[in-house]
């Protein structure tokens, strides 16, 4: 086999893995659409929010400590303790669970039934305001996530794939953290699906999916479900937040991660979880696979960063209900 | 706990018990009009009580006040011989009061067998995880929820539809599914609104024998209400009769079909 064809399935599996990223932060959003009718713009922020709170409970950080400093003319910054990973991580989910009540509670239960565009306004006044308060409570300087995921290309699989080709083939160059994202993000969707078929509360939330009135006549409570579905939407973010604040470091533009989930709703549908799994793979394979074959030799190359919109914009004009969502047929 | 009536036995041999749920001086308001006008009616254990009226009479939101959809600015609803709080249509679901509604509410994506078994959440006790992890008394509470939504399948006579999403079924099969669906609850109080609108004769025939086997067979207790007399005549054992949020009539249907007030209502009467 050639080196050039070894190389470009090198980059199919590494889009693949990226896909798999994009994938799990669209999850958080189909998750809460799906139950709720909600776009949920502060999905990014929710994913930098439960990074933040992660690091600042793992390093001992006292939440508000500038306010307090700023308040009561103190200097206390630590608690001089460390939490271990495992511990943190859960703190936080019960953070974001609280957070998920929190949102429910003191927004969403006040605008029940009102217009799409009204929750979705919501959503960026949430996005903004808790872009706010992890500042308030975190500090706003970039932190590193030393959760002791591996790091940097793994030797082992560039060893095993290198007699694949000739002289002038290497192996593959897979990233050990992307390997991580990958198996982590496959479990967390695995559990997701067992979840949703055969739990009570999967079924519950499937039927409140479907149809308000018919699951509230079933005896299914629509805030206990909206409150779990921003739970696990919470959970999903932490999940995407550990994954890209391990690559990148926690910081502001870890938000940002939500305007790429943007193209893969478009491909996958915002209402499909297998939609939101394969529009990722698509969107991670298909970006770097143009980048390779076409970006970096005739277009001088960082086509990464728009192809998935226009990828995007090609569906809109001929399959704007995505890959799965359903065809739209107007009955006259 | 039933209050003490007496109960008697109907000429084709069922027996109507006590008073399961009893409606007391309801008035219900929206903004300055007036719904339902302290209205009081009970409903006994094992009858089949019908609720008739012209369009706009009131008879759909009475139905949502037993639901749990609406709340009532006065009056009390006693269900088993207790006071009912103001409840969450879900909590009275919970009771044991399930419904089907006028315009049918089903999960349109899920296939027939789904939408019953949803029916049978309010019986699912087993925890979430070995509900995930399919294992000890999840598997048996699992397979005995099967069972008595077969039976209801067989009995419907809907077997060669079950794996079919409910979306693509015809209007008077989905009406039909959402009969499954609440009677996998096992009701104790079964509300249907409007259970023949919009149906052809056959269809019409099909479903008021159902009502009626559900009732004898499963000995369920049903409330439904009804626009066009004729069927509800011929199936119901007592009626109550509202019109304009008033109650003109209550009785059995032999005693509401000579009340005048009810032909009034019905034929309209000259105004000179």
């Amino acid at each position: 086999m050639s080196a050039d064809f070894l190389y470009g399935i090198e980059v199919v599996i590494n889009g693949m893995m990226a896909g798999v990223l994009y994938a799990l932060v669209a999850l958080g959003f189909v998750l809460i659409f799906k139950a709720s009718g909600i776009f949920n713009f502060a999905q990014g922020v929710m994913a930098l929010f439960a990074a933040l709170t992660l690091v600042g409970i793992m390093e001992g950080q006292v939440p508000f400590s500038h306010l307090i400093n700023a308040v009561f003319g103190t200097n206390i910054h630590n608690f001089g303790w460390e939490v271990p990973a495992l511990l943190a991580i859960l703190l936080t989910l019960v953070v974001m669970i609280v957070f998920a009540w929190a949102v429910q509670q003191f927004v969403f239960r006040h605008l029940v039934g009102q217009a799409p565009i009204i929750l979705f306004m919501a959503t960026i006044g949430l996005a903004y305001f808790l872009e706010g308060v992890g500042d308030l409570m975190w500090g706003s300087d970039i932190k590193t996530l030393a959760l002791g995921l591996p790091q940097g290309g793994s030797i082992w699989v560039e060893d095993l794939t290198s007699g694949f080709g000739g002289a002038d083939f290497y192996g593959f160059f897979i990233d050990k953290l992307d390997m991580v994202a990958t198996v982590v993000a496959a479990v967390l969707v695995i559990c997701l699906i067992i979840f949703a078929q055969y739990t009570k509360q999967g079924r519950a939330m499937r039927a409140v999916a479907d149809d308000h009135q018919a699951a509230l006549s079933v005896g299914i409570s629509l805030n206990f479900i909206w409150v779990l579905v921003w739970s696990l939407a919470g959970l999903v973010a932490l999940v995407a937040g550990i994954m890209w604040g391990a690559k990148s470091g926690v910081q502001f533009s870890l938000s940002l991660i939500a305007l790429k989930a943007l193209p893969v709703l478009m491909l996958g549908g915002f209402t499909s979880i297998p939609g939101a799994i394969v529009g990722g793979l698509i969107i991670g394979v298909g970006e770097k696979l143009f980048e390779y074959t076409i970006g970096a030799p005739f277009l001088g190359g960082a086509t990464e960063n728009w192809f998935a919109y226009m990828l995007a914009l090609i569906f809109l004009v001929f399959r704007p209900q995505g890959l799965f969502g359903e065809k739209i047929i107007e009955r006259v | 706990m039933l209050d003490s009536v007496e109960p008697y036995v109907t000429a084709d041999g069922r027996t109507i018990g006590g008073v399961l749920m009893d409606m007391r001086g309801i008035t219900l308001r929206f903004g300055g009009v007036e719904a339902i006008k302290n209205i009081s009616f009970d409903i006994r254990e094992g009858e089949i009580r019908a609720i008739i009226g012209p369009n706009g009479a009131g008879k759909s939101s009475m139905l949502n006040v037993i639901s749990g959809f609406y709340h009532p600015q006065e009056g009390e609803v006693w269900f088993r011989g207790e006071k009912r709080a103001a409840m969450k249509p879900y909590q009275v679901a919970r009771l044991g009061i399930a419904r089907t509604f006028q315009n049918i509410a089903l999960f349109e994506g899920m296939t027939v067998l789904d939408n019953i078994m949803t029916g049978r959440l309010t019986h699912m006790k087993t925890g979430m995880l070995s509900q995930a992890l399919w294992y000890g008394r999840a598997q048996a509470e699992e397979v005995a929820n099967r069972e008595v939504v077969e039976r209801i399948i067989d009995f419907l006579e809907i077997q060669a539809i079950r794996k079919t999403p409910v979306g693509r079924l015809p209007y008077g099969l989905k009406k039909r599914v959402e009969l499954a669906r609440a009677l996998a609850a096992e009701p104790k109080l079964l509300l249907l609104d409007e259970p023949m609108a919009g149906m052809n004769v056959e269809e019409k025939e099909d479903m008021s024998r159902f009502i009626l086997d559900v009732n004898d067979e499963f000995g369920t207790t049903i409330a439904l209400i009804e626009h066009d007399m004729g069927v509800v005549m011929d199936i119901s054992d007592r009626v109550v009769v509202m019109d304009y949020g008033r109650k003109i009539g209550d009785g059995t249907p032999d005693e509401v079909r000579g009340n005048q007030e009810v032909i009034d209502a019905y034929l309209g009467v000259a105004h000179d």
